[in-house]
């Protein structure tokens, strides 16, 4: 923070200014992230692959649409079911929204972490807190006093949990590759990574961590609830399953939340695998247009991987819950486990 | 996992489906999305939108009113005496039409007043952008019902060979 200070002139912000900077991006980021994502992916993308045009009319080529759909949802009557509990109710999507944003607190976009703090426990951080939302989705299934709903959050907590693993393990391997639980050490790692021999510019992970980087994605795909793991909100089965209770407002903090999660974990897959905010342009890393294109080069990141997220969403069928938990428990945990030991036994070997 | 090649096939489907859709229209691509109201379709031959009135041939028969299965057809008429044809003749009676409406809220569009018509008054006509605001305008009037007449198309050839099913009775040898 004190780096970007001298940018702007010579004015050191007090900790409250610095705070308050802080919690307005977080607070703009993740809303505005949530927003292209939903209106740019979900709507469009969606549309254009079915052969059709997606919202139109809504502002010029139907890009506020979000605004009218936050509008319709705003103005719908807020129900608590009559056997629910009112607090457990109340609480569980704003349980959810708060795994969210402080996802956003451990990323780094620039070389000094530009607008996040440079957590040693990087990594860990993240994964423990994307696991918060699992008691948001169970308080959600409990709490709506509704068969349904609770069939819904038992079986997203099975598949919540179940997805963990492969994507802890995945991350172990760049973990390993990397030396450093920090996210900002991966990505400067990354900077100096010249894998095979050392001609050319430093390569990402992915190049080495193919497996890993599949079983993230489609760990991703699952903590996401996204199709094809989307059994939790399976749409024309359970209707909206845990959240099937939830109108107005708190409908919205849960589709915020799912949106706001894509961006998070797709700006997290984007550290770990692809390099996060640096591209090998031959640009000093002491220089302070990083600050500028850091954010930049991670948001395009960021674009690219939730196109991948929502292609495959649009693309592939409904896993069944018994197929989803063999995949993950048969399929991704072995091979991710083979691959961290491959990787280990290379770093030891060649290093 | 198995099956990864189709997997791989299936993502290239959805990716290519939206390239399609996203070239301009010069290069063929484009949705299949007519964009109503901008841009209207053609409607299909002999398609049914509105019906509209030949008060000429109409001679009052009530035959619509009696078969219409929501009775949403009102037909007031009265005898008259016509001239008559030749010198010297017997003043002839005709029927005229008073009053013939259609209430188009009730109407269920099946079309058996057309088809029983022994006149060929009633005719349908595929116009079908004639919302209301209000429920009692769409009690569409004889003068509604005649302008209704200019939107009629003309007669649709029948299909080629059908022509042999229209005799109902055959020729005596």
């Amino acid at each position: 923070m004190t780096t970007v200070a001298t940018i702007l002139g010579d004015v050191t912000p007090s900790y409250w200014q610095s705070t308050l900077l802080r919690v307005l991006i977080v607070g703009i980021v993740v809303p505005t992230g949530a927003l292209v994502l939903a209106i740019a992916f979900l709507f469009k993308v969606m549309a254009w692959m079915q052969s059709r045009l997606g919202p139109y009319e809504a502002g010029p080529k139907g890009l506020l649409q979000l605004v009218a759909e936050v509008g319709k949802w705003l103005q719908k009557e807020d129900l608590v079911p009559q056997g629910a509990d009112r607090i457990v109710f109340k609480a569980a999507p704003f349980v959810i929204l708060a795994s969210t944003f402080l996802l956003y607190a451990a990323l780094p976009t620039g070389p000094d972490p530009a607008w996040a703090t440079s957590l040693p426990t990087g990594i860990y951080f993240v994964l423990a807190v994307g696991s918060i939302s699992v008691i948001g989705v169970l308080m959600a299934g409990w709490a709506s006093a509704n068969k349904y709903a609770l069939i819904g959050g038992i079986r997203a907590a099975g598949q919540l949990i179940a997805y963990e693993l492969p994507m802890v393990l995945a991350a172990v391997g760049v973990v390993v590759l990397s030396g450093s639980l920090n996210l900002q050490e991966i990505v400067m790692a990354q900077t100096q990574f010249h894998a095979f021999g050392d001609w050319g510019p430093a390569l990402p992970f992915i190049v080495v961590q193919l497996p890993l980087f599949v079983v993230f994605m489609a760990a991703v795909q699952a903590e996401l609830s996204q199709s094809p793991f989307d059994m939790p909100i399976a749409e024309s089965e359970i209707v909206s399953g845990y959240q099937v209770e939830y109108s107005g407002f708190r409908f919205l903090v849960f589709f915020l939340a799912e949106f706001a999660t894509a961006f998070g974990f797709a700006a997290i897959v984007s550290t770990l695998f692809l390099g996060g905010w640096y591209l090998p342009i031959g640009l000093d890393l002491d220089s302070p247009l990083w600050y500028v294109l850091g954010p930049i080069i991670l948001f395009t990141k960021i674009m690219i991987v939730s196109f991948i997220v929502f292609w495959v969403r649009f693309s592939y069928p409904r896993f069944r819950e018994d197929q989803l938990q063999k995949l993950a428990w048969k399929w991704m945990i072995p091979i991710s486990l083979a691959w961290i030991t491959v990787t280990s036994v290379a770093v030891v070997v060649w290093q | 996992m198995p099956k990864l090649p189709g997997l791989i096939k299936g993502l290239g489907v959805t990716f290519g489906e939206m390239v399609q859709t996203l070239k301009p229209d010069r290069m063929g691509g484009g949705p299949v999305t007519v964009q109503y109201p901008h841009e209207k379709e053609e409607p299909t031959p002999r398609a049914r939108g509105v019906i509209a009135l030949h008060e000429e041939n109409c001679t009052a028969c009530m035959l619509c009113a009696r078969e219409c299965p929501d009775w949403c057809i009102y037909i007031e008429g009265h005898k008259y005496l016509a001239p008559p044809r030749r010198e010297g003749g017997k003043p002839r009676q005709k029927n005229a039409l008073d009053r013939f409406s259609i209430d188009f809220s009730l109407c269920m569009f099946c079309g058996i007043c057309v088809e029983v018509c022994p006149f060929d008054a009633l005719f349908w006509s595929p116009e079908f952008e004639f919302s209301e605001v209000k429920i009692a305008d769409l009690l569409h009037d004889k003068t509604r019902l005649g302008e209704w007449m200019e939107t009629v198309p003309d007669f649709e050839p029948y299909e080629a060979g059908s022509e042999a099913k229209v005799k109902k009775v055959p020729a005596r040898p």
